[in-house]
């Protein structure tokens, strides 16, 4: 890839994601290939918020690949907790690593990051933002499943807040894929995604009810919806009850749908749904190790 | 001279903005950090007669000069806005604003979860699309009153 940095999905062409995508098939077919592609390499792991999948998952990747990793460790028992900045923080951390992977609350955080050092950084979550290594492996789970062909796309959920989201929405304009977007009026998407997708020429619709489209997808994307969004405790509990797919209602669904979900889940995916063909958030989180390690090798 | 331009006093150096949108002066003086506590001259007219704006603000101050940044930034509140420069009661130079692509330093950003809003070494950024602002760290878009979130020290 050309890019010095990957802090959002807006910047991968198609040509990038499918290189990526190609990378990372070849490197889950013969891991062995690579085991010491990188083997005088050091990944640091900057988590200012617990996340312990993608952390593991970037630890998995660089190791696999002969690197290894070094940990800022927990924010409690960092200087973070004593006020340092995270521009400080990223300059120290950038003389130990060859790069850096970045989880932080706050939006923007991994933009400021890369402008205060060399080294490649990868932004692995900021705030409310961008999640873009979690949407190359959604991207790799859906070419997997459905392919990038003629792709109906709903995206179902928390759409506002959900990061994972804005990443995955603003890549499938790569693809003309047709997106249907179902969440409740509260957490609908955020303007400036809207004005992106727009802008992009992509085809969006949006919904409140997923029965309204599900028998047209060929992927459900599901995301959580989160308690802390809602005053009060009924209000969510309405809400998250009307996002709730399940066995049954995926009856009504094609027999080729893959549904997909950007884990933890805690109940918006009934665990029966765990036993049908279509469940695929599994496989989807073990993409997360040879994606990874293609972005890692591509950018190191 | 008009009539209209005779209702605020004629300076002798400094800057005339002249066709600001209707009600926007007082911003117009948060963005160029006039409050009046460092003594500057300030005139300001509000809501006079315009020909081209209906109605339009204008705003004089004595000694100062505006720089291309200031101007730049005028433009997203005051898209019409003319500036001269006066020197020994001429105006020496005379220029129409223009949107500028970017603004930095001079809007804060309304995402209370931005990293720009914490305590960290950067200005803020804001690219200027067609309609509106849009922060370059979070990219929340502002579209309504951006007056609202000018911030000048
Ligand atoms: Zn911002």
């Amino acid at each position: 890839m050309r890019h010095d940095h990957l802090l959002s999905a807006k910047q991968l062409s198609r040509g990038d994601i499918e290189a990526v995508l190609d990378r990372a098939a070849e490197m889950a077919a013969d891991p062995g290939a690579v085991a010491e592609a990188h083997d005088d390499r050091l990944l640091g792991l900057c988590f200012f918020e617990p996340s312990t999948r993608t952390k593991m998952s970037f630890d998995a990747a660089m190791k696999r690949l002969g690197g290894d990793t070094i940990d800022m460790g927990s924010v409690e028992s960092s200087s973070v907790k004593k006020g340092e900045s995270l521009a400080d923080t990223v300059r120290v951390i950038e003389g130990y690593a060859d790069a850096l992977v970045l989880r932080h609350p706050s939006e923007g955080s991994a933009k400021l990051a890369s402008e205060f050092v060399d080294v490649p950084v990868l932004n692995a979550g900021d705030g409310a933002g961008q999640h873009p290594t979690q949407t190359l492996l959604d991207l790799y789970t859906i070419r997997e499943n459905a392919g990038f062909e003629d792709l109906t796309v709903g995206i179902m959920g928390d759409l506002k807040y959900g990061r994972t989201v804005h990443s995955l929405a603003h890549a499938l304009t790569n693809f003309d894929a047709s997106q249907h977007f179902v969440s409740p009026e509260s957490l609908r998407l955020p303007r400036s995604v809207r004005y992106d997708l727009h802008e992009a020429g992509a085809q969006v619709r949006e919904h409140t009810d997923i029965e309204e489209v599900l028998e047209t997808l060929d992927v459900l994307y599901v995301t959580r919806i989160q308690r802390e969004r809602f005053p009060d405790e009924n209000e969510y509990r309405q809400v998250a009850g009307e996002y709730r797919i399940d066995a049954e209602l995926l009856e009504s669904a094609r027999d080729d749908l893959t549904v997909m979900h950007p884990l933890p889940r805690v109940d918006e995916i009934a665990p029966d749904v765990d036993e049908t063909d279509h469940a695929r958030y599994f496989e989807q989180a073990h993409n997360g190790v040879p994606v990874r390690m293609a972005l890692l090798d591509l950018m190191l | 001279m008009t009539d209209t331009e005779l209702r605020v006093s004629k300076i002798e150096n400094g800057t005339v903005i002249d066709h600001i949108t209707g009600g926007q002066a007082l911003n117009v003086l948060a963005i160029l950090g006039i409050d009046g506590t460092s003594g500057e001259e300030v005139s300001v007219g509000m809501n006079v007669p315009s020909d081209r704006l209906g109605r339009k603000d204008i705003v004089k101050v004595e000694g100062r000069e505006l720089s291309q940044n200031e101007v730049d930034v005028l433009s997203l509140i005051a898209p019409a806005a003319t500036i001269n420069i006066v020197r020994d009661f001429d105006v020496v130079e005379k220029h129409r604003v223009s949107r500028p692509s970017e603004v930095t330093g001079v809007l804060s950003c309304p995402n209370a979860n931005c990293i720009t809003t914490e305590s960290e070494p950067v200005e803020s950024r804001f690219e200027v699309l067609e309609e509106g602002v849009r922060c370059t760290y979070c990219d929340t878009i502002i579209r309504e009153s951006i007056a609202a979130h000018i911030s000048v020290e």
